[in-house]
């Protein structure tokens, strides 16, 4: 359980995130979603610590987040960026156990649990000796996300995990992303744009504008009953062009 | 490793300061090492171990080496201590003079027996056209491009007082070294310039000395500068010094000037035959061979590089990555080793001197100095460069500040890092050879007295070894690259694998 409790931020004078209230159950995918600009990758950025609330509170499982127990919250955290964020000097297999390792767990430990997250995330045996430079784009994300799953953390945060790839395989990536979280059963807050993306993924959807939360819940409810006209426009906008090519076609 | 290397090759860069050893010191002019190679010569007949620290840059750093310690002797000029070391005590008398050098814990060795004053000086062909035949006749000629040997344009009793003492109108005045003024005058780029009374060029180059018509110069009876305490220390090596009072003659001194400068014969020689002559002592000395040389050279330019570069690599990768993790430090550190750096090298290597005497250490500390920028900034630039999405994965992860500094970081700025240490590398296998000019030898030792002799030869044998050291360390760090550098940067290309 994640509790966001009036938490803001600025940005030098620029509020980047008006006081938001927010909860996240267990084993819930939560999906953040709005234009560029709206707050989304903030709010992510500060439940990962990365950045410090100017107001508000944010607590996981109970504590509250401080920079005293930061780091060791992060480890309950997995991270996943748009690029991976893979380091480009190590390879797959050192990307992925290099916390695992500052840690000192066990080697065998470590071998058992590369070897599941590889069969998980379908990375054969012989791309472990490669770099990044060496990889794909959906190579490099299905890494990424070895490597925030290594510690097998309690919360999954994912900052556009697909956005930079190209229509094939994301969509693919998509399909198999799901499958993951369905088997981990672990709570997840992902950011994306695309609201099809978000309605795929996502129990629970969080859109967002000008730094604050528009309207919360799940899909159906945001089509349905939107609680601003902006609601429909940001849906409308992204399912529009599509319907009328496909429309033309008949 | 880099350390570990330098004491391979340590070399006594200065002399020892053992009670039973003296050191000499000369100027960077050619009567000046004579006289220098004299007193060694002299010492050294006692039995006393005798170094001579020779051509150092200029009068305030052998003085100050006097005073200090560093240098036990070397020879000096009267008019020199009158009208410029001690100008401000407006001194008379030599009796005036020998109390106020007393009350400094020196002492001074009646007058030699020539007076190198200073001259104004012309090709006499040019002087005779120009009908000129007295320093005041130049007020009518305006057009003349004057060219004077540094020290004398920036000494009180030189240019800047004689221009005031005879009104003098010419506009067009350039400093360079003494013995390229020669040169100059010869290829006609200068017209007049100073000359010392006893410069073998004045006959050769058929130069005509200005009449010193307001007797502006003053006497510049040449002495030997020792401490007092060498008195007590090596009693007989002060009264081998004095025996040289009177015995040498301006002709004499030209004479052996021309011998070194024009014959090409070497200095020690020199001094061993006016020793024979005049004194009758039979001197041995050993001219090093050209290799003798040259090992010491590269000995000692070794030594200065080594570990003032590694001294800079242990300081600048530290204060690189500080600068670049305290957003307040930052533009300390690097604003502090900027202006380190816009200190002219020559400059920063005499500044070290009151504080670290001459020779070796001052010289180290002066490279070392010169070395930091280009590590620091780089350190600075290679962290800073890395994505932020790299750093904030590494965030993100949970490893501490530390660990991603060592595990992150710095391995993705070794191509930076490393680029930086070449760059200083290279400025400071160039730099180093200024060291010679405050007695640290080095390559630079070859080209000043190559400058000195006007012998290209003896210049290249300096310049030519020191680009190949630059070259050489440039490999060396190259190589030591290839084995730093993590593997996963050398990847150029993405290699695309096939689909996810």
């Amino acid at each position: 359980m994640l509790v966001i409790s009036q938490v803001s931020k600025l940005y030098g004078d620029a509020p980047a995130l008006a006081p938001t209230d927010l909860q996240v159950p267990g084993g819930e995918t939560l999906v953040l979603i709005g234009p560029s600009g709206c707050g989304k990758s903030t709010l992510l950025r500060l439940i990962a610590g990365l950045i410090q609330p100017d107001s508000g509170s944010i607590t996981f499982e109970g504590t509250r987040l401080s920079s005293e127990n930061i780091l060791q919250i992060r480890q309950r955290m997995g991270y996943v960026i748009q690029e991976g964020g893979l380091f480009p000097h190590l390879t797959v297999r050192d990307n992925v156990t290099v916390m695992a390792r500052y840690l000192r767990r066990d080697a065998s430990w470590i071998d058992r649990r590369l070897n599941e997250l590889a069969q998980l995330a379908r990375i054969p045996e012989e791309m472990l000796k490669r770099f990044p430079a060496e990889l794909s784009g959906g190579q490099r994300q299905r890494v990424s996300l070895m490597r925030a799953l290594m510690l097998d953390p309690d919360l999954l945060l994912l900052d556009e995990p697909l956005g930079a790839l190209d229509p094939m395989i994301r969509y693919e990536l998509q399909q198999e992303l799901k499958a993951i979280f369905g088997q981990l059963g672990k709570t997840v807050i992902m950011v994306t744009h695309d609201i099809a993306e978000a309605a795929f993924f996502g129990q629970t959807l969080v859109l967002m504008r000008d730094g604050r939360i528009v309207q919360t819940g799940p899909f159906k409810e945001l089509a349905q009953t939107p609680a601003e006209p902006f609601v429909e426009q940001f849906i409308t906008a992204q399912r529009e062009p599509m319907a009328q090519l496909v429309e033309a076609l008949k | 490793m880099l350390l570990g290397f330098c004491a391979l090759l340590v070399h006594p860069v200065v002399s020892a300061e053992a009670a039973v050893s003296i050191t000499v010191g000369s100027k960077g002019f050619t009567e000046s090492v004579i006289l220098g190679e004299m007193l060694r010569h002299l010492a050294r007949q006692t039995g006393i171990e005798t170094h001579h620290q020779r051509q150092l840059g200029g009068t305030r750093v052998l003085w100050n080496g006097l005073l200090s310690g560093e240098i036990d002797a070397y020879p000096e000029y009267t008019g020199t201590l009158l009208q410029e070391i001690l100008v401000k005590e407006n001194l008379q008398t030599e009796a005036e003079l020998k109390q106020a050098l007393t009350t400094r814990g020196l002492r001074m060795t009646p007058p030699l027996g020539f007076n190198n004053t200073y001259a104004i000086g012309m090709k006499a062909e040019l002087a005779e056209r120009l009908k000129l035949r007295t320093i005041s006749d130049l007020k009518n000629h305006p057009e003349l491009v004057l060219g004077f040997g540094n020290e004398f344009m920036d000494r009180a009793d030189g240019w800047p007082g004689l221009q005031q003492g005879y009104q003098l109108p010419q506009q067009k005045v350039r400093g360079l070294d003494h013995d390229l003024a020669y040169r100059g005058i010869e290829s006609g780029t200068l017209h007049v310039t100073d000359l010392y009374a006893t410069d073998a060029e004045i006959a050769y180059y058929k130069l005509r000395a200005l009449e010193d018509d307001l007797n502006y110069f003053p006497v510049y009876n040449a002495v030997i500068l020792y401490r007092a305490d060498v008195e007590q220390r090596a009693p007989e090596v002060a009264a081998m010094f004095n025996r040289l009072a009177g015995r040498i003659h301006a002709p004499t001194m030209s004479r052996m000037n021309a011998q070194v400068k024009l014959n090409g014969e070497p200095e020690s020689a020199v001094a061993a035959g006016f020793l024979k002559q005049a004194l009758n002592l039979d001197v041995d000395y050993q001219i090093q061979t050209a290799w003798q040389r040259f090992w010491q050279h590269t000995g000692e330019h070794l030594v200065l590089v080594g570990i003032s570069l590694s001294a800079a690599i242990l300081f600048a990768v530290p204060l690189g990555i500080l600068a670049a993790r305290r957003e307040r430090l930052g533009p300390i550190v690097l604003g502090v080793a900027g202006i380190l750096q816009t200190i002219p090298s020559l400059a920063l290597f005499v500044f070290m001197i009151p504080l670290l005497g001459i020779g070796g250490p001052p010289a180290i500390m002066a490279l070392f100095l010169y070395s930091l920028l280009p590590i620091i900034r780089n350190t600075y630039a290679g962290l800073k460069d890395i994505p932020p999405a790299i750093v904030e994965s590494a965030q993100a992860l949970g490893l501490p500040s530390r660990a991603r500094l060592r595990v992150v970081e710095l391995p993705l700025a070794t191509r930076a890092i490393l680029a930086g240490i070449k760059t200083s590398a290279v400025i400071n296998v160039g730099t180093a050879a200024l060291s010679a000019l405050i007695g640290a030898g080095g390559y630079g030792q070859p080209i000043l007295t190559g400058i000195r002799l006007d012998d290209i030869g003896l210049i290249l044998q300096g310049a030519i070894p020191a680009a190949a050291l630059a070259l050489l360390v440039q490999g060396l760090f190259e190589l030591i690259e290839r084995g730093l550098l993590p593997k996963g940067l050398r990847i150029q290309t993405s290699e695309v694998k096939s689909a996810s």
